[in-house]
């Protein structure tokens, strides 16, 4: 294995519909018509010294490396800033082109510390490769003049550092951060000899507006911007292209890896979802894979307030088999169940639904999507017949007006946000709806045409109103809708959303959204050209979530905003693989590929496969089966990579469910908050441990590669097919595309995938089958799925969750950059220097009238239950609305949500909470209580007392 | 009470909403401020930033590339003298090192008292009478180090 290099064309790529035939040092070739000198050179194989270029920025013209001739023109221009032409005859390699480039080479190298061997860039330096390439052998001003090699390093970023004595002021680093990230954090301070690299205005790195993404680090041509894991370890020797298991963006990135460790990951440039971008938890948080916290280990226990017992694998499979039997003749077939996760690949989630259905023999097999986008998938496949996001990522480059719904992208999935950002400052309008002022609704070069601050729990008041608005003032498309759609359907919604009730005046009280927005927004989404749709958890986490889904697809459908690139309705999927999670059967009334357990069809396909009979019957959702544990029917469950105790809504009742549980196995790579409540814990493995697949929000199928060995000693695949022999099943892949293969002959929508395919391709986007045989980038084209877009009535019907005198606030949840869910993973990792709690954040005039200053502790109650953690006074948030994160389990958010939940999906209302706030000076009963259980049950016994 | 300390905020904040109806208001608002403070406070680049949309950044990199845009008050007195090439091959060295020592300053720098700041000037277009200087307001051509020293006495006296 070697190090997989991309080639670095110098200047981005350029879509042009004409070509232009120049020649290069007596070559011909045949380009774009826009493109660079120095890009169509590096097309033929030609390299141009260079040193302010790289392909990922527009050209700058800086470093004067790259200077070229051209026939009949005077001078030496810049081949990355002139374009070609016609006929043009480019000389890159004369006398007096070495000339000149060695003259600045010189120029560079006199400020510059001659400290080659021993610096971290050592082997990955472009200073270093173009001195070599100009032939530099001596530099003429010596290096006793004045330089910058005394200046202080920057240090205070956990994961690179910034050392200005090495900077040679590409700008590289700033363009990145403008243009491929769209912060801007960086400047040039200074002018001509004190021009220097300034994070924010003259701050270091940390305390600056940099979000840590690492374009930069990898823009930076020398060790001025490099990794911490680089200076510490040195240069990589091979590396793997594989998929990041955050969040549903599905970033490729290169693991580079010194023998099995690993030493960075870096964007891949051919990763057709990020092109090349990252975020600071895929490029850097990545050390809790080594945490000393992994379990490796698998441990039982009778109780669980029993310390752990450390066991062999042998023996932890079959005391799950032997239990789950047994509770099985005690109890009934139907007493077990599990729970698959978004966090692990495909194969894994298939065999874990496989194991449920023909080894438990029944279907209680749900997924964390439950408590996600599961309103996605119901609403969606109604609407549209696909439980999935009709477009690619890369449709919002061809996008007019987008809306913003309910998704925070900048903290949740921000490689998508940056491609959204650089739409925005091409001059795409914006439109976003959210009850908080999220940093799209306004921050640098990004502001939002309308900001809908709706009040929390509305959202289908406020979609129907600007429907409202589209079919009264006769915007509606009705060419598509004729073309595409059931007309007397979209006669029956249009009679439905025209009445006054839901005109934008009539719902302003309701919504707190001024009806001159609601109008403003429609206008411009039905006019604006192609107008995009992209939602997030604040859609479906309500007790109307499927509603708002099918809301927004009938505002799509309306407008024509469906099957072609830049429109669509894009669910931001929130883990790597909760779209692939769903795909593989997870829930507990699909088959993979969502066909119904009823449909005899596709029953009678898995039962010939599988040589099981399988039940016809929906099995348990995630929260009926606590409701079934506390009735005593529901005694087993298998949970894989999902931590139920702190994601789950109403805590109390989850961990209430949990113990009346006799057998609880927990698989997972830590001692998570529901191996508090396990009987069973089985070590789990990351995805640099495993082979497999994740598919991500856009439908693409991308590889996960093994870098190192499982750490634990099995993949997880692995551990649920010895779990499933165990129990009696002839369950033997050899490796996971064995079972993709599988996947693919059982699922119409995976037909065509399997890992050649993938191999070939990089990724593929379902559906992929005879139809289409490279995936689907773009769906609905000519025509919906399910032959005509349905447009569905949606009635607005306000939570149950109401405010009132004991309970006056609102309370929200979201997300933050550097954290992820429930910061499992990036806790243990230094992003904990962003985020290192859980705040409340509260408007100026709500803390007022209770005493509340920032930094305080607050006590934070619902009907559900209490919390306390501190105020962080904002007027990001509205009066009467307070927002909280739930990535700490100190904090346990999920104590105070309840259980209200979608009327379709079940999918729990964590968006509204009605609360109340006061000053508090100390942890609330249930923290204390939580902390002395969670003291007692994380004991493990010393090998010593095992043995006895 | 530092300068810092005591820059009235809402001034600073009028005097950047009066020019943010300008098309590139950036350097137009600099110039204001630093007509009203002398300088441009610290303040001022996250207020400005704020008020367009843009980063701190973006406005720091515009404040430090212009050297006539002060970070920080300058004395009562500002001695400029001119460093560039006319100036230097008209004996304008002998000049500059004169006033640094007279003031007991390196260009650049404040006296503690707040009483005078010396900085370097790239051409005052005095080329025709060069060695070139100006105190303050006042501009001085044919300057040799004598006659230097004794201008900045009068001023400061």
């Amino acid at each position: 294995m070697s190090l997989v290099e991309e080639n670095d064309y110098g200047t981005p790529a350029v879509k042009s519909a004409t070509t232009v035939t120049l020649t290069i040092d007596g070559e011909a070739v045949t380009v774009p018509a826009g493109t660079s000198i120095m890009r169509a050179a590096a097309e033929m194989g030609t390299k141009v010294p260079k040193l302010c270029a790289t392909d990922s920025v527009k050209a700058f013209g800086s470093c004067r490396m790259c200077l070229v001739e051209v026939e009949g023109r005077p001078g030496t221009p810049a081949s990355c800033t002139t374009p070609v032409a016609d006929g043009m005859q480019v000389r890159t390699q004369t006398e007096r082109l070495k000339r000149l480039r060695r003259g600045m080479m010189e120029l560079y190298i006199s400020d510059h510390p001659l400290d080659c061997l021993t610096c971290g860039a050592n082997g990955d330096c472009e200073l270093q490769d173009m001195a070599g390439a100009v032939g530099l052998r001596e530099v003429r001003y010596g290096y006793e003049g004045e330089n910058h090699t005394h200046m202080e390093k920057d240090r205070s970023n956990p994961y690179f550092d910034y050392d200005p004595s090495k900077c040679i002021v590409c700008s590289r680093c700033v363009r990145a951060c403008e243009e491929t990230q769209g912060t801007f954090a960086l400047t040039i301070e200074g002018r001509g000899f004190d021009s220097r690299v300034s994070p924010g205005a003259h701050e270091d790195f940390l305390s600056s507006e940099c979000v840590s993404c690492g374009a930069c680090v990898q823009a930076c041509p020398t060790a001025t911007l490099i990794e911490k894991s680089i200076v510490e370890i040195g240069q990589p020797e091979h590396s793997v292209v594989t998929t990041c298991a955050y969040c549903g963006v599905g970033c490729s990135f290169k693991a580079e890896m010194r023998g099995d460790e690993l030493v960075r990951m870096v964007p891949f440039k051919d990763g057709k979802a990020n092109r090349g971008h990252s975020c600071v938890k895929g490029r850097f948080a990545w050390g809790y894979a080594t945490h000393k916290d992994r379990i490796l280990k698998p441990m039982v226990r009778a109780r669980i307030t029993d310390p752990w017992q450390e066991v062999s694998w042998e023996e932890a499979f079959a005391h799950v088999a032997k239990e789950f039997r047994r509770i099985q003749g005690q109890y009934g077939k139907e007493a077990v169940g599990g729970i698959t996760s978004s966090r692990c690949t495909n194969e894994e989630t298939y065999l874990v639904q496989k194991m449920i259905r023909a080894g438990f023999g029944n279907n209680n097999v749900d997924t964390c999507a439950r408590v996600c986008h599961s309103p996605t998938g119901y609403g969606l496949k109604t609407a549209f017949g696909t439980s999935a996001g009709t477009q690619d990522f890369d449709s919002v480059e061809e996008t007019d007006v987008v809306i913003v719904i309910g998704a925070n992208p900048t903290d949740g999935h921000p490689v998508f946000a940056s491609r959204l950002k650089k739409r925005l400052r091409q001059g795409a309008r914006l439109i976003v709806i959210d009850p908080r002022r999220i940093d799209l609704v306004k921050s640098a070069h990004v502001e939002a045409d309308y900001h809908l601050p709706l009040r929390p729990g509305t959202n289908v008041a406020v979609v129907t109103a600007l429907a409202h608005v589209v079919v009264t003032e006769g915007l509606v498309d009705e060419q598509f809708v004729r073309d595409f759609c059931d007309w007397s359907e979209f006669e029956d919604w249009a009679a439905f959303v025209s009445d006054p009730r839901h005109a934008p005046e009539a719902v302003e009280k309701l919504t707190g959204v001024p009806a001159a927005s609601i109008r403003g927004a429609a206008r411009l989404f039905a006019t604006g050209g192609n107008g995009a749709i992209y939602y997030g958890l604040g859609v479906t986490e309500h007790s109307q979530g499927t509603t708002t889904v099918m809301a927004i697809a009938n505002l799509a459908l309306a407008t024509g905003n469906l099957g072609r690139p830049g429109v669509g309705v894009n669910p931001l999927r929130g883990q790597n693989n909760v779209q692939g999670s769903c795909d593989m059967g997870s829930f507990p009334h699909e088959f993979p590929g969502y066909r119904h357990v009823s449909d005899d069809a596709t029953r009678e396909i898995f039962e010939k496969l599988w040589g099981v009979p399988l039940s016809n019957e929906p099995g348990l959702r995630i929260p009926n089966m606590f409701d079934a544990a506390l009735d005593g029917s529901f005694k087993g469950l298998y949970v894989q990579g999902e931590d139920i105790v702190q994601s789950d809504p109403d805590t109390k009742h989850v961990t209430a469910g949990l113990s009346a549980m006799e057998c609880v196995v927990v698989h997972d790579l830590f001692l998570n908050e529901t191996a508090n409540y396990a009987h069973v814990f089985l070590p789990g493995s990351t995805f640099l441990e495993k082979d497999g697949t994740f598919t991500n929000a856009e439908r693409r199928i991308n590889r996960v590669r093994k870098v190192m060995a499982p750490k634990n000693g099995y993949a997880d695949w692995e551990v649920t097919q010895k779990l499933a022999q165990a129990m009696g099943m002839a369950m033997t892949y050899g490796h996971p595309s064995e079972i993709m293969d599988e996947i693919a002959a059982t699922t119409p929508s995976f037909a065509g995938v399997s890992y050649e395919k993938l191999e070939e391709a990089g990724s593929v986007q379902w559906p992929c089958n005879e139809k289409a045989p490279d995936g689907t980038p773009v769906m609905h084209i000519g025509g919906f799925a399910r032959g005509k877009g349905k447009f569905v009535i949606t009635e607005y019907v306000p939570t149950d969750e109401k405010t009132g005198p004991r309970f006056p606030l609102l309370l929200t949840t979201g997300r933050i950059l550097s954290q992820y869910n429930v910061g499992a993973q990036t806790r243990r990792t230094a992003n904990t220097a962003w985020h290192p709690e859980d705040l409340l954040e509260m408007h100026p005039h709500d803390a007022e009238n209770r005493g509340l200053k920032e930094g305080d502790w607050a006590r934070l109650q619902s009907r559900a239950g209490e919390t306390t953690l501190r105020v962080k006074v904002t007027d990001r948030v509205a009066p009467g609305v307070v927002y909280t994160t739930f990535h700490h389990p100190l904090t346990q958010a999920n104590v105070i949500t309840t259980d209200y939940s979608d009327w379709a999906t079940n999918c729990p209302e964590y968006k509204v909470t009605a609360v109340q706030v006061a000053p508090s000076n100390g942890p609330s009963d249930w923290q204390e209580h939580y902390r002395e259980h969670t003291e007692l049950s994380r004991r493990i016994a010393v090998p010593e007392q095992a043995a006895e | 009470m530092t300068a810092r300390d005591s820059i009235d905020l809402e001034r600073l904040g009028a005097i950047i909403a009066a020019h943010g109806h300008m098309p590139g208001p950036t350097l137009p608002t600099l110039h204001a401020i630093q007509e009203a403070f002398g300088f441009i406070p610290e303040a001022a680049i996250q207020m400005i930033a704020d008020a367009e949309n843009r980063s701190r950044a973006e406005i720091h990199g515009v404040v430090t590339f212009y050297h006539d845009f002060r970070q920080a008050p300058a004395g009562r007195h500002v001695v400029k003298v001119c460093r560039a090439e006319a100036c230097q091959a008209m004996g304008g060295e002998a000049v500059a090192k004169r006033i640094s020592s007279r003031l007991g300053l390196d260009f650049g720098e404040t006296a503690a008292d707040g009483g005078v700041t010396l900085e370097n000037v790239y051409c005052l277009g005095l080329c025709a009478t060069a060695p070139s200087a100006m105190v303050d307001e006042r501009l001085c051509g044919r300057l040799t180090p004598d006659k230097a020293e004794r201008i900045v006495a009068e001023t400061l006296s």
